[in-house]
């Protein structure tokens, strides 16, 4: 028994190790690329191909019509140090990412550990408050937006704030909290890894005198940090290159006085309104080096505080 | 909805059998009661567009009221005529042709490029899934104006293929990973079984994986036709007839409108716009809700 056992295992780590020997195995990578071929167009074309010409094109001055000229580093130096609404569009982003992605992931959490608790209603809270995800990201809304916070509006009347959209400063805030509206797509997910989280955990806990507070704080908060994560990447990736509602609100020009001038906003100005392609293209490039680098610090900073249960069998 | 009475279901069988819980119906009632003032406010936005889009023009600013005092049927049919000369149902076949060839692309290359990755063996197979993993977080800016281009020397500027052809070539990562999840999950015995059965692995995808994905790619289909209903800026960019507008670009005319005398139309067309997500949200929104749910985050 114990020679077969071993003999099998031998065989099963041959197999293993050696793939392409097995019977077949030739005719199955070549059905894995023809499986593939369409991503690998895409992948070649549409994005390996575009990532390098738009860094060529940084490089270049170029309207769409006249070939491009190569500039150095002119598009950069420009961007830094002669241009103030390259960096309102800079402070504009950064000023939201700040507000929304913290208060909309807040939001959620406290919403997912409310229905969480609940016993009836919860699939109907769930559906209900998810609904604004799918339809807050259309023009039709950020049009409803423009017109609650406009002057006379719902808000005017309520708080007598006068029109945010037409206030410096207000107009970026209003953009904040429909993407804060927007929360029902991470509470979706806080929902699910809530429920992941073995009762008996809290049980023992209660048995030990904890309160819920502590409760939430050692076991909840870790329990929930891989989601917790994962919701804060995503946001801040999506926040980052959010263009329609600023677009609605500030009618494309990004006021008032550029305080909705968004980088991608911006972006769009100097490439497809101005048509300098070249200015454009060095700030998608510097879009995609800041989203790369937030996005490893954050998953550097996760170490000290993401806890992954199941990190033994990974 | 079935979500709904699932949970309630087995919430009420765990209330049988633990009575000790029924002392906590307070704080239930108070969280209730949370829940749906929060919905109130949630919902208000919504409630305000569909009242808008029914009141006479000198109703809509300066009035709380949700009710309007008199129905203005006739926004509707001035939305209906459309926008720059172009009918309202024009805009709405441009729109469902282009969001229905996005959810046919989609579902098509992903499943492919998801069955090969979830699946199948080749070279480089932890290199390319790595790539293909980190293209999710790429910013669509950065591949935009070479994209452009190149679709404008292909002479496809002002047309739809630049926005439907794209899905066609398994660009949104994010499906193709959804997929893969998905495929990961279902026992590896079924193809076995194919292949003494004489499947190859083409037969086998479609007759044995494919129909087993199937929440997976409804999930896809669904979320793909949302975002592109949605979708604003690829559509700004390319498009520029007014004939070939989407609803979503029609609306953006109402922009750069400053006279509050077309506010009831204008929000008329943003209901019309909204419909069809609103009717796939009620229709779907099991599917919607556990692919966001399911979207990579189990441990």
């Amino acid at each position: 028994m114990t020679t077969t056992t071993t003999e099998q295992t031998a065989t099963a780590s041959a197999a293993r190790t050696a793939p392409a020997k097995r019977p077949g195995g030739r005719r199955r990578e070549g059905a894995a690329w023809v499986f593939l071929s369409p991503w690998v167009l895409g992948a070649a074309v549409l994005t390996l191909l575009p990532m390098a010409v738009s860094l060529y094109l940084s490089f270049t001055d170029y309207d769409l019509f006249n070939p491009p000229r190569w500039v150095g580093l002119r598009n950069y130096t420009q961007m830094f140090t002669e241009d103030p609404r390259y960096w309102r569009s800079v402070g504009a982003t950064l000023t939201y990412v700040v507000i929304a992605v913290p208060l909309q992931l807040a939001l959620a959490l406290v919403v997912a550990l409310g229905l969480k608790s609940m016993r009836r209603g919860r699939g109907f809270y769930r559906s209900a408050f998810y609904a604004p995800s799918l339809l807050g990201a259309s023009m039709s809304i950020a049009l409803v937006w423009r017109a609650l916070f406009n002057d006379g509006g719902t808000v005017d009347n309520l708080f007598g704030t006068g029109g945010w959209v037409n206030r410096p400063g207000w107009a970026l805030l209003a953009v904040a909290l429909l993407t804060v509206w927007q929360f029902g797509a991470p509470m979706v997910i806080f929902l699910a890894g809530l429920q992941q989280i073995p009762t008996e955990l809290y049980e023992a806990a209660s048995v030990d005198g904890a309160s819920r507070w502590r409760q939430f704080l050692s076991i909840t908060v870790p329990m929930l940090s891989p989601v917790i994560f994962f919701n804060l990447v995503l946001q801040t990736i999506q926040a980052f290159q959010v263009f329609t509602p600023a677009f609605a609100v500030s009618g494309g020009k990004g006021g008032p006085a550029d305080s909705t001038l968004f980088y991608t906003l911006y972006l769009y100005d100097r490439g497809f309104v101005a048509s300098h392609m070249g200015y454009a293209s060095a700030m998608a490039w510097v879009l995609l080096i800041v989203i790369g680098a937030v996005t490893a610090v954050l998953f550097r900073t996760s170490r000290t505080w993401v806890f992954y249960a199941s990190e033994g069998d990974r | 909805m079935t979500t709904a009475t699932d949970t309630d279901a087995k919430a009420d069988t765990s209330a049988a059998t633990a009575p000790v819980r029924a002392p906590l119906a307070p704080r239930r009632v108070a969280l209730h009661l949370g829940a749906l003032a929060a919905l109130l406010v949630m919902l208000y936005p919504l409630a305000w567009l569909l009242a808008t889009s029914l009141k006479p023009a000198d109703e809509v600013i300066a009035s709380l009221d949700l009710l309007p005092g008199s129905l203005e049927w006739s926004n509707y049919s001035t939305a209906l005529d459309g926008v720059n000369d172009v009918s309202v149902w024009r805009l709405l076949g441009n729109s469902l042709l282009i969001a229905g060839g996005a959810v046919v692309g989609n579902v098509l290359s992903c499943s492919l490029a998801a069955y090969a990755f979830a699946r199948l063996r080749f070279r480089f197979r932890g290199p390319l899934f790595a790539f293909m993993i980190a293209t999710i977080m790429l910013p669509h800016h950065a591949v935009l104006i070479p994209q452009y281009i190149i679709f404008n020397q292909l002479g496809m500027v002002n047309t739809y293929w630049p926005l439907i052809l794209p899905k066609f070539l398994a660009t949104d990562a994010f499906f193709v990973f959804l997929i893969v999840q998905f495929m990961r999950g279902l026992p590896r015995e079924l193809e076995e079984a194919a292949r003494i059965d004489g499947c190859g692995p083409f037969r086998s995808f479609f007759l044995v994986i494919l129909p087993l994905t199937r929440p997976a790619l409804i999930t896809t289909a669904i979320f793909t036709f949302i975002w592109t209903w949605n979708d604003f800026f690829t559509q700004l960019i390319y498009l520029f007839s007014p004939e070939k507008f989407t609803l979503t670009l029609a609306l953006r005319s109402f922009v750069d409108a400053s006279s509050t005398s077309a506010f009831g139309p204008m929000f008329a067309m943003s209901v019309i716009a909204l419909l069809p997500i609103v009717l796939f949200f009620l229709a779907f929104q099991r599917f919607l809700v556990e692919g966001m749910a399911n979207s990579g985050i189990k441990g």
